[in-house]
């Protein structure tokens, strides 16, 4: 009988429908797979109950290679069939493989090809085919921990990956039958991790000091994205070189030379690793190493000893941190978290110096080990949708534009979309006509001009405006929507003071799809959008200059025209007419203009005519330019 | 055995079962209790529903068990009436079984089933 786990509320696939996800660490020494269960993200174990494979691959001459600790455990014996860090050869050509030759023990195949191929007895191997063995041993793992054919993973790349390193990765996938749903930058894997994906937006740092390679990048969140400032690092930097730190502390006490065996060395190395492990959670530990000969040595190694081994090798993480933040043009003050990965962060000195550095304590309490995946498998559970419909809409942006309608029926837009939140917009706006005491504000969201072609989210009245003539009101609206995706939409009237306001839920309702439809259309009606937003506008001054100027006519047509002047005006006002009616926004535009000049004599009349109405009865003096003498 | 009266028609889980719940429903964080249905899909007519319940609806019949509440509709509890929850290991899969009395026959995976 199949194993259920717990979905989320009405999230219950349907029987053999799973959406089974995970999320690959795909590491150049160690390698994980996580996956959501139960809504609980944690990385999977082999059989063994082991959860780290050790990124290792050996070929063997028939029969399938074999891949993680089995295989490391017999890379000194057979070191030219043992691939080991094939990361670093991802995404490499030739001439980049030559650069870093001596340092590999491989014999490569002398080959024309731009892809350098590695000699085995199981035949020419390339580094996508040995990373695609890794994954094919993580996808079978979690085949048989989940129940099921997995319908896609995210795996994690470092943040540094070209497009050939980013390529290589995805090919490595698709030979072990895996769908990539995306590629992840690793920092950003350990962000999403401890939540921060959720938070609006903020500057972090991530620490990543590994077994072997120390990385540090600055990200930024922002609109729901993150992106990286600055990365920089040490690709030959990592806990095994405080292994070998306190080995050499260890050597002289315990009479083991230089030229001591390999075995011992080995030992030693051995001796050395578990006791820094032990001095995690214990001040002092006793280190007990054979030496030459059979020589038993023991000796008392405090966390204090060993914090002063390492705190060099801890330095020279501090530098690069110092340049990243340099080239994002950052201070530690501007970051908002510090995110620990690697084993070598459980160490608590580490966390202490960073932490100094810093000048915060580090996000720690996910496995540092483990982090990556994790934050993997949580991106991977979202894209495959087990997640419910609120969760998956982006609520730390706003989705769509807010605005409010304007006369002729077009849409302002206050808060454009995109925007993070919590954010508050403000507009001024003004009455339309003279003595208006009330307006109708009308909430919309879209990307469109019109109205009608929006989403109306809300209608209110702000009533009690002071009479005063069309655009003396100052109205100002304000826009706010809160961290919730709550928006609240407050009218105040600025010499009364009145006001009015109204909240709604913008994103209630709307599913992805609708949202990503809405979008689409706004861009294939973009064109027609700019002309009708362009005809309403001019239809919009058409009506205020045709109710303006029949007002001045029907209160002084007859004291300041003569006939011919006034037939003048109204053969305009006759045409501008008939232009509105029309759809040319330019016709309309000449229209308006033409009454302009038509009027212009008359409006010049009038203001002639109300100054020498203000003036009558009064003496110049009293407008003399000295403005004390108003009094006498 | 428990000194009262076991209930046949009461919806209970065994204590592995429980342990994970209330470790799963305190990692995600927020929950009511775990709400157990059966729809009407599947190769064998009816399958089961096992979801994280955040609000109590009014029909719903509300059981406790070993500290977790089981919420259980009305239509389903029909269906579902003297199961058992279990957690159990299966090689490197491990979940939750439903051991329901009401059971004729299941398809082979046992996601759906028929009473």
């Amino acid at each position: 009988m199949a194993l259920l786990q717990i979905s989320e509320p009405g999230q219950s696939a349907a029987p053999h429908e799973h959406r089974l996800a995970v999320g690959i660490d795909l590491g150049t020494t160690n390698s994980l797979v996580a996956s959501v269960r139960s809504g609980v993200a944690d990385t999977l174990p082999d059989a063994q109950g082991r959860h780290i494979l050790p990124s290792v691959v050996r070929y063997v001459a028939d029969g399938d290679p074999i891949v993680g600790d089995e295989a490391a455990a017999l890379a000194h014996d057979d070191p030219l069939n043992t691939i080991a860090s094939v990361k670093r050869l991802m995404g490499r050509g030739v001439g980049d493989i030559k650069q870093l030759g001596n340092r590999l023990p491989y014999e490569f195949v002398a080959t024309e090809a731009a892809v350098p191929r590695i000699k085995t007895v199981a035949g020419e191997r390339s580094p996508v085919e040995v990373s695609a063995e890794i994954l094919r041993t993580l996808r079978r793992r979690a085949e048989d921990a989940l129940g099921g054919e997995l319908m896609g993973a995210v795996i994690t790349v470092p943040a540094y990956f070209d497009d050939a390193q980013r390529q290589a990765t995805k090919d490595a996938a698709r030979l072990a039958g895996l769908k990539v749903l995306r590629l992840l930058n690793e920092p950003t894997a350990a962000a999403i991790a401890y939540g921060l994906d959720r938070k609006p937006e903020g500057i972090f740092a991530v620490y990543d000091l590994g077994g072997g390679t120390f990385d540090i990048s600055i990200l930024r969140l922002h609109r729901g994205v993150f992106e990286v400032l600055a990365t920089a690092g040490d690709s030959a930097l990592g806990g095994d070189d405080m292994d070998h730190a306190l080995a050499e502390w260890i050597m002289p006490q315990a009479g083991i030379g230089e030229n001591a065996d390999h075995f011992a060395l080995r030992r030693l190395l051995r001796a050395a690793r578990s006791a820094k492990e032990t001095l995690t959670g214990q001040d002092s530990t006793i280190v007990s190493v054979e030496g030459d000969h059979g020589k038993k040595w023991e000796g008392e190694l405090t966390r204090a000893q060993m914090n002063t081994l390492i705190d060099p090798l801890i330095d020279k993480t501090l530098l690069p941190c110092r340049r990243t933040l340099r080239d994002a043009g950052l201070s530690t003050a501007d970051i908002q978290g510090v995110v620990l990965v690697g084993g070598a962060t459980r160490i608590p000195r580490v966390r202490e110096r960073v932490g100094e550095f810093f000048g915060q304590d580090a996000l720690a309490d996910i496995d540092p080990e483990k982090v990556v995946a994790i934050g993997a498998s949580l991106q991977a559970d979202m894209l495959v949708g087990n997640k419910p419909d609120e969760d998956m809409l982006l609520l730390d942006v706003i989705p769509l534009s807010l605005g409010l309608e304007i006369m002729g029926g077009m849409v302002e837009k206050i808060i454009p979309r995109n925007s993070t939140i919590p954010i508050s917009r403000a507009q001024a706006f003004t009455t339309y006509k003279d003595g208006q005491t009330a307006m109708s504000i009308h909430v919309l969201q879209g990307e469109r001009e019109l109205v009608s072609d929006c989403r109306s989210l809300a209608h209110f009245d702000l009533r009690g405006i002071p009479p005063m003539a069309a655009g003396a009101a100052r109205i100002r609206v304000t826009f706010q929507v809160d961290a919730d995706g709550l928006l609240s939409v407050m009218a105040k009237e600025q010499t009364q003071g009145v006001e009015a306001h109204v909240e709604v839920k913008p994103s209630y309702g709307l599913t992805d799809a609708e949202v990503e439809q809405m979008l689409r259309e706004s861009i294939e009606h973009a064109g027609d959008d700019m002309q009708a937003r362009a005809l309403r506008e001019q239809q919009v001054d058409a009506d205020r200059l045709l109710e303006a100027v029949n007002a001045a006519l029907r209160e002084d047509g007859e004291a300041l025209l003569n006939a011919g002047e006034r037939k003048g005006i109204e053969d305009a006002l006759t045409a501008l007419r008939a232009a509105r009616e029309g759809t040319e926004p330019h016709a309309i535009k000449r229209a308006i203009e033409s009454v302009d000049s038509a009027t212009g004599e008359f409006a010049a009349r009038r203001m002639d005519a109300g100054i020498r109405k203000a003036l009558t009865g009064h003496r110049l003096e009293e407008f003399s330019s000295e403005p004390a003498g108003g009094e006498d | 055995m428990n000194l009262e009266a076991k209930d046949s028609m009461a919806i209970t889980l065994t204590e592995n079962a429980a342990k994970h719940v209330l470790d799963f429903i305190s990692k995600r964080g927020h929950g009511e209790g775990l709400r157990l249905g059966v729809k009407t899909t599947g190769c064998s007519g009816l399958a089961y529903v096992l979801e994280y319940a955040d609000k109590i609806e009014q029909e719903d019949k509300v059981f406790e068990s070993r500290g977790v509440k089981v919420l259980v509709d009305p239509k389903s509890l029909v269906h579902l009436e003297g199961t058992e929850l279990d957690y159990t290991r299966e090689g490197l899969n491990e979940g939750f079984k439903f051991n329901n009395p009401n059971v004729k026959d299941e398809c082979g995976c046992g996601e759906s089933f028929n009473v």
